[in-house]
């Protein structure tokens, strides 16, 4: 397995950078030949990781959010989502379906979202350390009709 | 993101449009809450048809109006979801919360 093309990309955690960032991903993925439902299940994971950045690490105010993708030749996407914000005590109970901390207008569904639309989610944390979310998507290969 | 409010007896509906996530809720959630507060709906329709992306922000704005709303008996129906934003609806279980059409095609 060889890493055939990478990106890296470091916004500020403003609201509005959610789109810039999941559309960002999805065109750097397109290289991969994706079907829309896989394209679009990656562009809803990268918005949930994003989203949290925002919400959660740095509720106290912007910090910076890197964002780094690598995709090999056998087909697998790698996404990189990292702050430096407070960190999260237990990731575990965070990845439960419907736990928030927030409450209120989220539904607590972040994680399960990146669970399930993508092949596989790391998650790495220490309270007042940052977090790192590690997404893993592999783009079934497709052979076009006209080859 | 921006939404157009029907108001046809006590039904009200919701034409949402464009991307929704975290960033683009914040500013139609007072538009719908608003005119749900002076309108009284006994059912709140969520159309999607023109919504083209949404994360679970989404889930997020059906479920904080459900919130306020059903104790007054306002029942919920969510219609026009992209195979994107069924995917997302499912495996939030909103379906307990209010009624889903059927996906429409691609």
């Amino acid at each position: 397995m060889e890493i055939v093309n990478k990106f890296s990309l470091n916004i500020l955690s403003r609201s509005a950078n959610e789109g810039f960032a999941r559309s960002t991903v999805a065109a750097f993925a397109s290289q991969l030949d994706p079907t829309l439902e896989e394209i679009n299940d990656i562009k809803t994971a990268v918005s949930e990781a994003v989203t949290n950045c925002i919400v959660h690490a740095y509720r106290e105010g912007l910090g910076k959010i890197y964002i780094t993708g690598e995709i090999t030749n056998t087909g697998v996407i790698k996404i990189k989502i990292r702050d430096n914000g407070c960190g999260i005590e237990n990731v575990s109970k965070a990845m439960e379906p419907l736990f928030t901390t927030v409450g209120g207008e989220r539904a607590g569904l972040g994680f399960a979202v990146m669970q399930s639309f993508m092949d596989s989610i790391r998650v790495r944390s220490r309270v007042g350390g940052g977090t790192t979310v590690t997404l893993v998507k592999k783009i079934a290969p497709r052979y076009s009709v006209n080859g | 993101m921006s939404v157009e409010i029907s108001v046809n007896g006590e039904v009200m509906t919701a034409y949402l449009s464009g991307e929704l996530d975290h960033h683009s809720a914040a500013a139609i959630r007072k538009q719908i809450d608003n005119s749900a507060d002076l309108n009284m709906p006994s059912l709140l329709v969520f159309d999607f048809t023109r919504v083209s992306f949404m994360d679970s922000s989404g889930i997020g704005l059906v479920m904080g109006r459900y919130r306020n709303l059903s104790r007054r008996g306002t029942k919920f129906h969510i219609t026009g979801t992209s195979p994107q934003i069924y995917k997302v609806m499912k495996l939030s279980g909103i379906s307990k919360l209010a009624t889903i059409d059927e996906v429409k095609g691609d």
